[in-house]
């Protein structure tokens, strides 16, 4: 590449230092962050009113939707939510991960656009889709011979070439840097994690090609339709690395978190990147649990294929459950918050969003997501598990409560460095993680336990009012999705604080250069130590934590077996 | 945050060390729970599955029904068959079951499921026991009723827009 022997003042690209990182800025880079996150907010907001919709008519009580629109709204919400919302706030991260973080500049600001193009285009489409008719209720899955009209695949296929070009501008961005050397020595931490998600996205995207385009062959009627098993298993080898792209960028947003609320740094970067490498190597397997009750494989594939070989990833994800608890633990107990195991907690910044989103988040994640995750990718389990609306528990405590509660945090702080606006509202900020995660927990808590009551995701009316039969479902199910349904006013709102904040910063908040890191709680200063070994340093408190933590997950795990055990027929 | 010291690959400090002991032991744990229960458990993903097309198939389980009817019901007249143990058969399109089985507790059958058309999901309830049923694969179950009672059959894997209307009986005599 000629550029590399440029010198730093000949550049094509423009830079500013920000006053408060001292991050060389390129503007450029800068544009394009402001376009991805912007349109990741907008497509957050359309799918949040599809959340409420059909939030509500899974309530009996209130059954808001007709059938048909219930259908489609389910279909919009998942593809604006974790495909939109999700990947080009991942987009909008990844820029500023790789240019911005490295004082580096982005490569090609005009083919940026033109994937932020695409992916704009892709995504418009599916709504469209989804609005004008029934045909395009298929579900993101849109499980063959299951078919949408044609442009309802397309857009899904413009929004993954979309973004599979920005993950490779990506990377070439990193390689630039390299080379005009503006990187010496290691990446930081939080960028190596970003970068693991960009390998697997790039995997992931490539699969979601494997599956999509034939489907959306088979919708022009070019080719019969594509074997049901082989769908399924190519589909996931999409849907599911996907999830480990917002796992891996999500821990990435976790240690970026930790370090702007309290100053932690890593303990041990090598028990951090090691957990990284993990998720690389083995999590890609992880498509098969969604094939556990599938025809056609068999129990040694399915068992290899679920435990990612042999729960190697849970274990990278058990490591940063401890190591960024710890690295907040010591950091704090380093600026001097020692009392007892759990002291260094009271002294938290509770009030900094960025550190309420990060806890939020964490325990959403970890104690909800990751158990039951853990439960239904466990072979025998998932007969009592899969498409139950314990599944979509599951997933609103990973992808929702985990993920989209780190990325909320993390946008307030890009509101002053990013787009150089006053932050508004920072009370209501202050809030907003708490009262989302309130509302996703009880929306986990409730769906999970219809779920355990049989009661099935993506079903629009459990009183089979019209159907053939009626199957008797408990009364406690009413008591359960009233839960949800609380849960999912109160998420909803949660979401609008959060939208209101950032919408209402970015488009009226005062224009200013960014003057501090933290937005409420005065900043954390890092005292140098002189025996960084010392016991009343350790994170005893995190340690703790993580056994309770443990004891809890076995709990949970364990009587899932009994379940199975003890009341199922016999199955072979 | 900041890029790290170049030699980052120091030591685990005493408690990481611990922890990550804990853990890998858990994982062996959970890891070996799979194998030991495919062993000794009397719960197992079914794996016997064969290649059909939904003309066999629905061939099949047509011959079937005529063979063991023992009644009908809905206004679909959906047959009621009450076979012996051994194979036994149904399939899924939308948006229904057909037939409606009638089993004896503790006999043990080999059900063979498949869909003539798109993908449903076979969620028996109360007892909430759910497999996929996917078109041109003939699923093998091989179970046993351990309790009476009428089940019903609802589908759960999302097919199209009728999705809730699609469910079939299963019914077990003591
Ligand atoms: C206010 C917040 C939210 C609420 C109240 C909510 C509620 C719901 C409900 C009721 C369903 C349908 C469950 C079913 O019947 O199967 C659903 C499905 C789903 N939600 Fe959410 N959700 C919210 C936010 C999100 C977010 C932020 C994401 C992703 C980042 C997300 C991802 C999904 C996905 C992937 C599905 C599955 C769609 C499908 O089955 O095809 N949700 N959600
Ligand atoms: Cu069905
Ligand atoms: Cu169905």
């Amino acid at each position: 590449m000629a550029v590399a022997s440029i010198p730093m003042d000949k550049q094509a690209a423009t830079f500013r230092t920000c006053p408060v990182t001292t991050f060389k800025v390129d503007l450029a880079a800068e544009k394009l962050i402001i376009a991805n996150a912007v349109a990741a907010v907008v497509f957050l907001a359309i799918g949040g009113i599809f959340s409420l919709l059909i939030g509500l008519t899974r309530v009996p009580a209130i059954h808001l939707l007709p059938a048909n629109w219930f259908y489609r709204s389910v279909t919009g919400h998942g593809l604006d939510m974790l495909v939109v919302w999700i990947v080009f706030f991942e987009i909008a991260g990844l820029i500023f991960g790789t240019a911005i973080m490295l004082n580096a500049r982005v490569v090609a600001p005009k083919f940026g656009w033109f994937n932020f193009g695409l992916m704009l285009v892709g995504a418009l489409i599916v709504n469209v889709m989804v609005l004008i008719g029934d045909e395009s209720a298929v579900m993101f899955t849109a499980y063959v011979p299951l078919k949408a009209p044609p442009l309802f695949y397309l857009g899904i296929i413009l929004f993954a070439v979309g973004a599979l070009l920005a993950v490779i501008m990506s990377f070439v961005n990193v390689v630039v840097a390299k080379r005009e050397g503006k990187l010496n020595g290691s990446l930081p931490l939080v960028v190596f994690g970003l970068i693991t998600a960009a390998i697997l996205a790039i995997y992931t995207l490539l699969n979601g090609a494997l599956a999509y385009v034939p489907a959306f062959l088979y919708s022009l009627e070019v080719i019969p339709s594509p074997d049901a098993a082989l769908y399924r298993n190519l589909m996931w080898g999409f849907g599911h690395p996907a999830q480990q792209v917002n796992l891996a960028a999500m821990v990435a947003v976790w240690y970026a978190l930790a370090w702007i609320t309290t100053g932690a740094n890593p303990i041990n970067e090598k028990f951090s990147r090691v957990a990284f490498i993990l998720y690389l190597f083995f999590i890609n397997l992880g498509s098969a649990h969604h094939l556990l009750v599938d025809p056609g494989l068999s129990f040694g594939f399915k068992a290899t294929n679920t435990s990612y070989g042999m729960y190697l990833a849970v274990l990278g994800s058990l490591i940063h459950a401890f190591s960024i608890p710890a690295a907040v633990e010591v950091a704090l107990r380093k600026q001097g918050h020692r009392q007892g195991l759990l002291g260094w907690l009271r002294n938290a910044p509770w009030k900094e969003p960025g550190f309420g989103g990060m806890v939020v988040s964490m325990v959403m994640f970890g104690w909800i997501g990751g158990v039951t995750g853990v439960v239904i990718g466990t072979e025998q389990l998932n007969m009592i598990v899969h498409n139950t609306l314990r599944v979509p528990g599951h997933f609103h405590a990973t992808v929702v409560g985990g993920t989209t509660t780190a990325f909320m945090a993390l946008t307030y702080y890009l509101i002053p460095l990013v787009f150089r606006r006053e932050l508004k509202f920072k009370n209501v900020a202050s809030w907003q993680p708490y009262v989302f995660g309130l509302g996703m927990l009880l929306v986990a808590i409730g769906f999970i336990a219809t779920g355990l009551q049989g009661v099935s995701r993506r079903h629009w009316d459990i009183s089979f009012a019209q159907a053939a039969f009626p199957s008797a479902i408990p009364g406690t199910v009413d008591l359960t999705l009233a839960i949800a349904g609380i849960g999912v006013v109160i998420a909803f709102i949660g979401g609008g604080m959060y939208l209101w904040v950032v919408l209402a910063s970015v488009f009226t908040g005062k224009k200013t250069e960014a003057n501090a890191l933290m937005l409420i709680t005065p900043m954390w200063s890092q005292p140098k130590i002189a025996d960084e070994e010392a016991e009343h340093l350790q994170p005893r408190g995190t340690f703790a934590l993580v056994i309770v933590y443990l004891f809890f997950f076995a709990a949970y795990y364990l009587s899932n077996w009994w379940l199975l055990g003890g009341r199922v027929w016999g199955i072979r | 945050m900041l890029a790290p010291p170049r030699v980052w690959w120091k030591p685990l400090g005493r408690l990481e060390k611990t922890w990550l002991y804990i853990a890998l032991a858990w994982c062996v744990f959970l890891t070996a729970m799979m194998p030991l229960w495919f062993i000794y458990g009397k719960q197992n993903v079914p794996v016997e599955s064969y290649r059909t097309t939904p003309e066999q198939h629905q061939k099949a389980t047509e011959a079937f029904a005529a063979k063991y009817k023992v009644g009908e019901e809905t206004a679909l007249k959906i047959p009621v068959v009450a076979p012996p143990p051994g194979d036994i058969y149904m399939y899924g399109k939308t948006w229904s079951w057909y037939p409606i089985l009638k089993l004896k507790k503790g006999q043990t059958y080999r059900l063979h499921l498949s869909s003539l058309d798109l993908q449903h999901g076979f969620s028996l309830q109360p007892s909430n026991l759910n497999f996929m049923v996917l078109p041109h694969y003939d699923y093998v179950i091989t179970l046993t009723p351990s309790s009476s009672g009428t089940y019903s059959v609802v589908c759960n894997e999302y097919c199209f827009v009728g999705h809730h209307l699609m469910v079939g009986k299963i019914v077990v005599q003591d």
